[in-house]
């Protein structure tokens, strides 16, 4: 640079023979930035078509529409219209009935048993259900739609392949001639399927839903809320505005930053050892997976709670205790309310995390085969990530669509609670 | 008493400073201030007051009165520590961690650094305005009602209503805002913020008002409305007010105290230190000549 022609040349010429470079150098990184953006759009996008795609089919069911004759004779002999004798009677029969009138060529012993299982075996509960919510139904006769069975649901849908060789599929020639008619009399439909949402577990797929899992969902984060909230609340504003600032308030802080890492399998294991073992608190309980994602949301709420503490600024704390305000009252009244919206936006990315965590749950046995829907967070139930690792494990087809519905309805909850929680951000933010 | 403590005070600038004013008249340990810091009707009086941020000694030896029914200014360069020494009359110093405070104010032949002391009622007896208006990010009415409310001051809403409308017609306020009240105080203008937070702290009744830097934030209407209203307060209430501007403590001042790198360099009568300071460090501070 000292060379003596250098110094001819003047600043400007310099800057000018530097700007190329410069502004090369800027439109580089821009585009680097906007691939990477592009790329994680891509995967995301990715993500979203391919469980859209394989999903959606699980929210309407097949349905096969027969003339159903409730006969007296086999739901309630007696007339004594007495739920208990109808919850005995063989409902089964009258689903078979139609079947046998609609196809009555069908006769070999195996062909009827075959002709059976076109309609799912929770076809009988569904008329049983019927008649309870309305009795004056014995003895009359009415279309209903019954649930098929859930290779009849895949034939219908078009996840079977009718041309692959018949010994490959888990539906004959015969069932696939037998559906081919029905469709051709209008008897086959795709309803929207509420016992998705309504049902609990099943290992029959037509027949699970997602309400328990739902349910225990609910109930363990209810738990965690109601735990973790106050909680991490509480620590945060103690630690931000009474705690002295001492080698022990670090020591906590460090602690508390650290416990956010820790892998949330430990937090289920811990859950095992004293909630389960030490305590005594029932197996796959949401009471139990609440505590053990209190301990594992609370460093998340309590760090986000500090933030949100810290952004109040000193300015409203001096006139508050310039007006002569206890320190109690100052932060009550004034750092508490200024800093709720960022607390409670903590909070709901804390129960977000919460909502989709899974490896915790499988340490304290949530992950088992429930198929009742918790009444209380004492009930052992599952939860929803749970239950899509339950389904994704499960090796019938019409699995395969339930777990990405599964997924899609987590899906939708995670992003209306982060919307709501950006939403609030938004809302309440504060400018100074 | 109590609190009285004989600090040994290392001369700062021995480290090769030359100090601002061109090396003449260095400040040392033994700083002895000019002029009388004692008046007549005293409502606080300070002794010895030090200040300490951590290892920095941010006030040394300091004592003054502060006048009844008098405004008292302090002014001096930035960091000159005229500021954290109107912050120890009402101990907001306390907020501050590593903060220490040593020597005696007493009000009410009572040392407000006393332990025993509640700061609460202090605070309601020194109240203080600050550099930036802060007003509660609440109604009008609610900032001045928060005060009288929550020291249990009003029995009934007409009183708190009274209170209030006295409290922003004091500070000016109550003809620009009667028609708003249930508007937030944070949509108001910088000068109407501030005297709202003034009409806030005199709506606790305190004796002394403590203002620090309040027009440093205001334009030169707000500050003219804003000095108008320091004059009017002087007949009811006794005020200490830190200023960089001279010309606003010459204009609302009787008493001025210059402060120089943690020292009480002079006190006096306004006119006097405006028209006759007697120490170099003074006299080159208004002449302009640094600061």
């Amino acid at each position: 640079m000292n060379k003596p022609e250098n110094k001819r040349v003047s600043a400007i010429e310099k800057v000018n023979a530097s700007l190329a470079r410069r502004y090369a150098k800027e439109r580089r990184f821009r585009r680097v930035g906007f691939g990477a953006v592009v790329l994680g759009l891509f995967f995301v996008l990715a993500l979203f078509v391919d469980i859209a795609s394989k999903g959606y089919t699980a929210f309407a069911q097949t349905h096969i529409e027969l003339e159903i004759f409730f006969d007296p004779a086999v739901i309630d002999p007696d007339g004594t219209a007495d739920d208990d004798v109808i919850a005995r009677a063989d409902f089964r029969q009258i689903v078979r009935q139609p079947l046998r009138e609609k196809f009555p060529e069908v006769t070999g012993r195996k062909d009827k048993r075959a002709l059976y299982s076109i309609l799912s075996s929770g076809a009988p509960y569904q008329l049983l259900e019927m008649v309870r919510a309305d009795p004056e139904l014995i003895g009359a006769r009415q279309t209903v739609a019954l649930i098929a069975d859930d290779d009849i649901d895949m034939l219908v849908k078009g996840h079977i392949d009718r041309d692959s060789d018949a010994a490959d599929r888990r539906v004959n020639d015969t069932t696939i001639a037998w559906i081919d008619r029905l469709e051709s009399e209008g008897a086959v439909s795709l309803k929207f399927n509420t016992g998705f949402f309504t049902n609990g577990d099943s290992r029959e797929p037509e027949l699970a839903g997602i309400g328990g899992a739902a349910a225990g969902s609910f109930y363990t984060l209810l738990v965690t809320l109601s735990l973790s909230f106050p909680i991490g609340v509480a620590a945060a504003v103690y630690l931000e505005e009474f705690a002295p600032k001492n080698r022990w308030t670090d020591l906590i802080e460090v602690n508390i930053n650290n416990l956010a890492a820790v892998p949330s399998i430990v937090f289920g294991l811990l859950g095992l050892a004293m909630f389960i073992n030490l305590f005594g608190l029932p197996r796959s309980a949401p009471l139990v997976g609440g505590l053990v994602l209190t301990l594992m949301t609370l460093p998340t709420i309590i760090i986000a709670a500090r933030a949100s503490l810290k952004s109040v600024p000193p300015s409203i704390r001096e006139a508050a205790l310039g007006v002569g305000a206890s320190k109690m009252q100052t932060v009550f009244q004034h750092v508490i309310p200024l800093a709720m919206p960022g607390m409670l936006t903590g909070t709901i990315i804390g129960m977000a995390q919460a909502l989709g965590e899974t490896a915790p749950l499988l340490m304290i046995g949530m992950v088992a085969f429930i198929v009742d829907i918790p009444g209380s967070p004492m009930d052992p139930s599952t939860v929803l990530p749970v239950q899509v690792y339950l389904w994704a494990d499960s090796p019938e087809r019409a699995f395969v669509e339930r777990t990405s519905a599964a997924i899609m309805v987590l899906l939708a909850f995670l992003i209306a609670m982060n919307t709501f929680a950006v939403i609030m951000r938004r809302r309440f933010e504060r400018r100074w | 008493m109590t609190n009285v403590q004989t600090i040994a005070v290392d001369s700062e600038l021995t480290d090769g400073k030359v100090g601002p004013h061109g090396g003449s008249q260095p400040i040392d340990g033994d700083f002895k201030t000019v002029g009388d810091v004692r008046v007549a009707k005293p409502r606080m009086s300070c002794t010895d007051v030090n200040v300490f941020y951590g290892d920095k000694h941010a006030i040394k030896d300091v004592s003054l009165d502060v006048g009844k029914n008098q405004v008292v200014a302090m002014i001096g360069p930035s960091g000159c520590g005229k500021s954290t020494f109107l912050r120890c009359l009402n101990r907001m110093n306390d907020t501050i961690d590593g903060c220490r405070v040593t020597g005696t104010i007493i009000l009410d032949n009572q040392d407000i650094h006393d332990r025993k002391l509640d700061v609460v009622p202090l605070r309601a007896q020194v109240g203080m305005v600050f550099q930036k208006p802060n007003p509660f990010p609440k109604s009008i009415y609610d900032n001045i009602a928060y005060g009288p409310r929550i020291h249990g001051l009003v029995a009934s809403r007409t009183e708190l209503d009274e209170v209030v409308e006295s409290s922003l017609s004091k500070a000016g306020l109550w003809d620009e805002v009667k028609d708003r009240l249930e508007q937030p105080g944070t949509g108001l203008s910088g000068g109407q913020q501030q005297r709202l937070c003034i009409a806030r702290t005199i709506a606790v009744e305190p004796e002394v008002i403590l203002m620090d830097e309040p027009c440093s934030a205001l334009d030169p209407i707000a500050t003219a409305k804003v000095e108008e209203l320091i004059d009017e307060l002087r007949e009811n209430y006794t005020i200490a007010i830190v200023t960089h501007s001279m010309q606003q403590a010459a204009r609302v001042s009787q008493r001025t105290a210059y402060f120089h790198l943690g020292n009480l360099v002079e006190v006096g009568e306004t006119t006097q230190i405006f028209t006759n300071p007697s120490h170099k460090l003074t006299e080159d501070y208004i002449t302009g000549r640094f600061g």
